[in-house]
């Protein structure tokens, strides 16, 4: 069996996000790009399926310009068998993303659509759901445990309630939360390897390209500062300055 | 003039806080040319959820659908059914919650629409601010005319609309067929009877620095005397001090109590993405350079094994 899995290419989750001046987006020259986080998580827990025999192949998927190379070799340095570009330099939305996932799942005969909870620069948390609902496969979002069987998966969910589990037949579509596992570091001689493993490039419109029209992203600006903070010297004086304002 | 439709939030008992709040959303956005609020209880037997909904002010019908397959939350028989539900209306919203975050987008891909996720303010009856990256950018959204919208209201953001509604009740038939392929087991919550994190006025939360499961009764005992919840960084979830369910964050809970305690928290920018629109931050690091102190209201350098006993007693 296949599993597929979506690396999206975003800024470093440790880098100090700027508005730029004009408002018309986040500054990204220059800034360190990495795999979203969660899909690093989603990619490690489809390597060790691999490993336990649950699958016989990883793909992975990213969907962008030719920059998201460097993302799918650090994925195959990981361990992934074969990646796959989705070529455009268009920013995407959700419902298209969605669309592709589908189109790669049944023309590649994935089992398990793997993805990460959400993408850490739009924070959409939507492709998973609606790549499910456009499959008509389950979905198991924001997984903290995943066990595969013969052909169901039971998954255990990180939910504000506290920890649901499900079960879903395969093939279906499972998104990561962030305690499913660690990922693990890419060694050098993987890097080596990595390079003479198959990549192919497809084109979006092979796969049937935007969903139509979306909504659209305007001016962007800092979030309002928090501002007039002040330090005081001791618990006493922490206590003294919680009354004064009324808040104990 | 908009159509609304609101997806209610519950447990099987009661509504979930998070329904109200996206009523509240839907209120800003009748201020843009009116709009009629509906609310969609899907479960089984939701009477009493539906007479909850019925109270919130500004809703003017409840449809409840009651249907075995729909008593579990799974986004495999909610999505369709909220899809279908949704027909005529020009905005279907739910509250951005695990719940609402599941089903909706599961629900607008069906409708042949991308979500508008985690909406904070409405500048129109199409147009949205929405916070990304981690809360470090604001953007304006716009939703082209002719298309549906579909949402989820940020709850941090909204305040729950009050009681005093009288909304008709109106039974809807189920519209979506089971789906065999996807199966609920249970779920598993930390329980305890604190307040909850995502309503409580006063939150309390420990870090890493707590240093083991045993270290963080002291940070319990603080809040049980407050009549605080508690909440904790991923650091201390993930070293299994404290269940998943109080992570508070960009990827855990968003919360705005009016009084929010760090102890022994470093302040990433993940962590304060889920509490900056809290009333006032306090925060107490034995680092003076933590950047937890760049957001505090009142920021204290000190151990915290020694202030919070101090404050218990100078509370009490
Ligand atoms: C994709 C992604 C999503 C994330 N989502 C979240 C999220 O939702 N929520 C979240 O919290 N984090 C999240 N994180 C993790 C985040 O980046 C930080 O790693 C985490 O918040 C750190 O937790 P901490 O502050 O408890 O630990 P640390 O950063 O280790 O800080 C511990 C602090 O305790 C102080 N300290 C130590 N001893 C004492 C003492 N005795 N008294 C007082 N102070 C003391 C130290 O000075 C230090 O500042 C996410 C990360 C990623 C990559
Ligand atoms: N351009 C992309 N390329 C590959 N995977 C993507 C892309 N966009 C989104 N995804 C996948 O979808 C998940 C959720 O994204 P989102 O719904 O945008 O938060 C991500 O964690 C990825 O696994």
């Amino acid at each position: 069996m296949t599993i597929l899995v979506g690396i999206k290419r975003a800024v470093d989750y440790n880098v100090r996000i700027r508005v730029k001046s004009d408002g018309s987006g986040v500054e990204t020259d220059g800034v360190k790009m990495s795999i979203n986080p969660f899909d690093e998580i989603a990619l490690e827990e489809a390597l060790r399926l691999k490993e336990a025999g649950k699958t016989d192949e990883v793909v992975v998927v990213s969907i962008g310009s030719n920059d998201v190379q460097q993302q799918l070799r650090t994925g195959l340095a990981m361990g992934a068998d074969r990646a796959i570009q989705v070529d455009t330099a268009d920013e995407l939305q959700p419902l298209t993303v969605a669309r592709i996932f589908k189109a790669l799942a049944e023309r590649e005969n994935a089992q398990i659509v793997f993805l990460g909870k959400q993408a850490i620069d739009d924070d959409g948390n939507q492709v998973g759901q609606m790549t499910a609902a456009l499959w008509g496969r389950p979905q198991a979002t924001f997984a903290s445990k995943v066990e595969v069987d013969d052909g169901t998966a039971t998954v255990t969910r990180e939910v504000d309630a506290g920890l649901e589990t499900i079960e879903i037949d395969l093939p279906a579509v499972i998104t990561s939360d962030l305690r499913l596992n660690e990922p693990r570091f890419v060694k050098l001689p993987d890097i080596m390897k990595a390079k003479r493993k198959p990549l192919d490039v497809v084109s979006l419109d092979e796969l049937g390209g935007h969903a139509g029209n979306a909504p659209e992203a305007g001016h962007h600006a800092p979030p309002a500062p928090r501002g007039g903070g002040i330090m005081v010297a001791d618990t006493s004086a922490l206590v003294a300055e919680l009354k004064n304002r009324g808040l104990v | 003039m908009s159509k609304i439709l609101i997806l209610a939030e519950h447990d099987g008992a009661t509504l979930n806080p998070g329904t109200a709040k996206a009523v509240s959303c839907a209120r800003a956005i009748a201020e843009h040319g009116g709009a009629d609020i509906d609310v969609l209880v899907l479960g089984d037997n939701v009477d009493a959820v539906a007479a909850e909904a019925a109270a919130i002010n500004g809703v003017s019908t409840v449809l409840a659908t009651s249907a075995p397959h729909l008593a579990a939350p799974l986004a495999a028989n909610h999505g369709p059914e909220l899809a279908a539900a949704a027909d005529g209306y020009t905005h279907v919203l739910a509250p951005s919650s695990t719940y609402g975050k599941d089903v909706l987008p599961h629900a607008a891909a069906l409708l042949g629409v991308n979500a508008v996720s985690d909406v904070m303010a409405v500048d129109g009856a199409r147009q949205f601010k929405r916070p990304i990256y981690a809360g470090n950018a604001i953007v304006d959204v716009t939703v082209p005319e002719g298309l549906m919208i579909a949402g989820t209201s940020r709850s941090a953001s909204w305040p729950a609309a009050g009681d005093g509604g009288s909304a008709t009740v109106q039974a809807r038939e189920a519209a979506s067929a089971p789906a065999a392929h996807t199966r609920y087991v249970g779920v598993e919550g930390s329980g305890g009877d604190r307040p909850d994190l995502q309503t409580a006025n006063v939150v309390i939360s420990g870090g890493r620095a707590l240093g083991s499961a045993e270290a963080f009764d002291i940070v319990y005992q603080l809040a049980d005397q407050l009549g605080a919840a508690v909440g904790a960084s991923r650091a201390a979830v993930d070293a299994g001090y404290v269940p998943n369910d109080m992570q508070v964050g960009q990827t855990g809970k968003i919360i705005a109590p009016d009084l929010y305690f760090a102890f022994g928290i470093s302040g990433a920018i993940q962590h304060l993405t889920g509490i900056k629109d809290a009333g006032t931050i306090v925060a107490v690091n034995k680092d003076a350079d933590a950047p937890i102190f760049e957001v505090a209201d009142i920021g204290l350098v000190g151990d915290l094994f020694s202030v919070i006993p101090e404050l218990e007693q100078q509370l009490s």
